[in-house]
């Protein structure tokens, strides 16, 4: 099993609800967030192009902060979800610097905090909070050993980038061009 | 061009706008851990090469200062965890993967043994401080010998100190280089920061380390002799630390573009006049100069090139970790 997302670049709109269903659901303490839009303008006007991201941990293959962790709080469990176990962590800030993503931050009580794919809700088979929101069907979520979990499809169907492939963490966060 | 723009308002505090998250404890204690390493190291090794009285500072007076930075190191180490209560975590487990548990195993090790060192010469240590009058010290180590009289428990690991300190002598070079080298890797195991991700890191921060560490030694030294010995050791030191130096850029101008652009920040942007002025000039040839001028009979103070030289070492580990985590990713 190995979870992975897809999100459609040329649907996106930047509406910002995956951020805030996000917020909602995993109850992330105000002023923070687990994930985010970008946007990338590239050019020199008028030639310019545009491209909305909606961004988040990417769950990498190889994962710098867990490597990093000194205490073992950073841990991938099954399906490949990178996450923090709490009581663990000694807020260090290891993994803040290893993650090229910018993906984790220290939350309000101490520990590190990040994007967990939603595994509990996963793990009842439902989709991510952010997945499931979004209004123009730009995310999508499912397992790469399924091939017909919606993002395999997706990855056969469509031309996809990865974020900083050379930082060689093998990010399975895709987005589709 | 390209502009990057978060639209959902990202303003996490340490992260945006750019990485902040690691202050002043961070340097502070990379500086205290070289400095440290250095101290041992050159303690161990002119006592296994059977020196102790050629260089009397050096083996038996210098490293009872190695204990007391170490833990100042530490309480920096522990201001800057967010979860402090939770720091024995670091002990329940070994991970080979992270420099930081390395890191913590190693410090966990010396801090013991760079105290036994300075306990088993603690006689030594009370007639230097008496013999060139420093009070407090002098007081504060007379107490402690008076505890030793007093509980049969210290007096019992004084008298294993002294008699376990060819093991220790050995011991401690391992695990000083260890230290010194562990300072640097810590910060080039992090390839997300490409300032940072160079091995050249290890072997420069060792040699920093060391260099300030003979520092501290030829300024507490008083024997004209050893003070000489040692500021030529600093000084060959300081030439391997520029060798070293000249090595990281031409690594980073040949390498990929987030560690040319990393280069760059120290090649004319905002770190330039710092690292140039302050660190290389002010902290390494400078002080080489005086002390090259003193091999040639010139009588200068030996606490002004030291003085430069910590201050150097101190600087140097300041700006790396500041501009390291300026410089990330592009994508």
């Amino acid at each position: 099993m190995r979870y992975a997302m897809t999100m459609d670049i040329k649907k996106c709109v930047g509406c910002s609800d995956c951020v805030v269903a996000c917020q909602t659901e995993n109850n992330v303490p105000l002023g923070f967030c687990r994930d985010w839009i970008v946007e990338n303008v590239d050019g020199t006007y008028p030639n310019l192009e545009l491209e909305i991201r909606s961004e988040r941990c990417n769950h990498c293959d190889n994962t710098p902060c867990v490597r990093t962790c000194p205490t073992g709080a950073s841990h991938v469990i099954e399906g490949g979800i990178v996450k923090v176990t709490h009581s663990e962590c000694i807020g260090c800030g290891a993994c803040i610097q290893a993650c090229p993503y910018d993906a984790r931050y220290f939350h309000p009580d101490g520990y590190v905090d990040k994007c967990t794919f939603c595994d509990h809700r996963v793990a009842k088979g439902q989709d991510t909070a952010c997945v499931s929101v979004c209004p123009t069907k730009s995310l999508a979520f499912g397992d790469l050993d399924d091939p017909n979990s919606p993002v395999s499809i997706l990855l056969r169907e469509r031309k996809w980038k990865v974020n900083a492939p050379e930082a060689g963490t093998k990010p399975q966060v895709y987005f589709l061009i | 061009m390209k502009e990057e723009l978060f639209v959902s308002g990202r303003d996490i505090p340490f992260i945006d706008p750019v990485l902040h998250i690691w202050h002043w404890q961070i340097p502070l204690y990379l500086f205290v851990g070289g400095l440290a390493a250095g101290l041992i190291f050159f303690a161990s090794y002119f006592y296994l090469k059977g020196k102790e009285d050629k260089f009397p500072v050096a083996v038996k007076v210098a490293p009872f200062l190695a204990p007391i930075v170490i833990v100042l190191g530490l309480i920096a180490l522990l201001l800057d965890l967010r979860h402090p209560a939770y720091f024995w975590q670091l002990y329940t487990t070994i991970r080979l993967d992270s420099p930081m548990s390395w890191g913590a195993w190693t410090l966990g090790a010396v801090m013991p043994l760079s105290m036994l060192w300075p306990l088993s010469y603690i006689k030594d240590i009370q007639e230097y401080f008496a013999k060139y009058k420093f009070r407090m010290p002098y007081n504060l180590i007379t107490w402690i010998i008076k505890m030793i009289k007093r509980y049969w428990v210290i007096e019992w690991v004084y008298e294993l100190s002294i008699k376990m300190r060819k093991p220790i002598a050995i011991i401690n070079i391992v695990l000083s280089i260890v230290l010194g080298v562990y300072t640097g890797i810590l910060l080039s195991a992090f390839n997300a920061r490409p300032l940072w991700n160079t091995s050249i890191l290890g072997p420069l921060f060792l040699v920093s380390g060391l260099s300030t560490g003979a520092a501290a030694i030829m300024w507490m030294a008083r024997d004209h002799y050893e003070k000489i010995t040692f500021s030529k050791i600093d000084l060959l030191l300081i030439g391997v630390e520029l060798f070293f130096i000249v090595h990281m850029f031409m690594g980073f101008l040949a390498s990929s573009q987030v560690q040319q652009e990393a280069a760059a920040l120290f090649l004319g942007g905002e770190f330039t006049a710092i690292f140039w002025g302050f660190f290389v000039f002010l902290g390494l040839i400078f002080p080489a100069i005086m002390e090259i001028m003193e091999l040639y009979g010139y009588k200068i103070p030996i606490s002004i090139p030291a003085f430069f030289i910590l201050f150097g070492g101190a600087l140097f580990r300041f700006i790396m970790v500041d501009a390291g985590q300026i410089t990330r990713f592009l994508y």
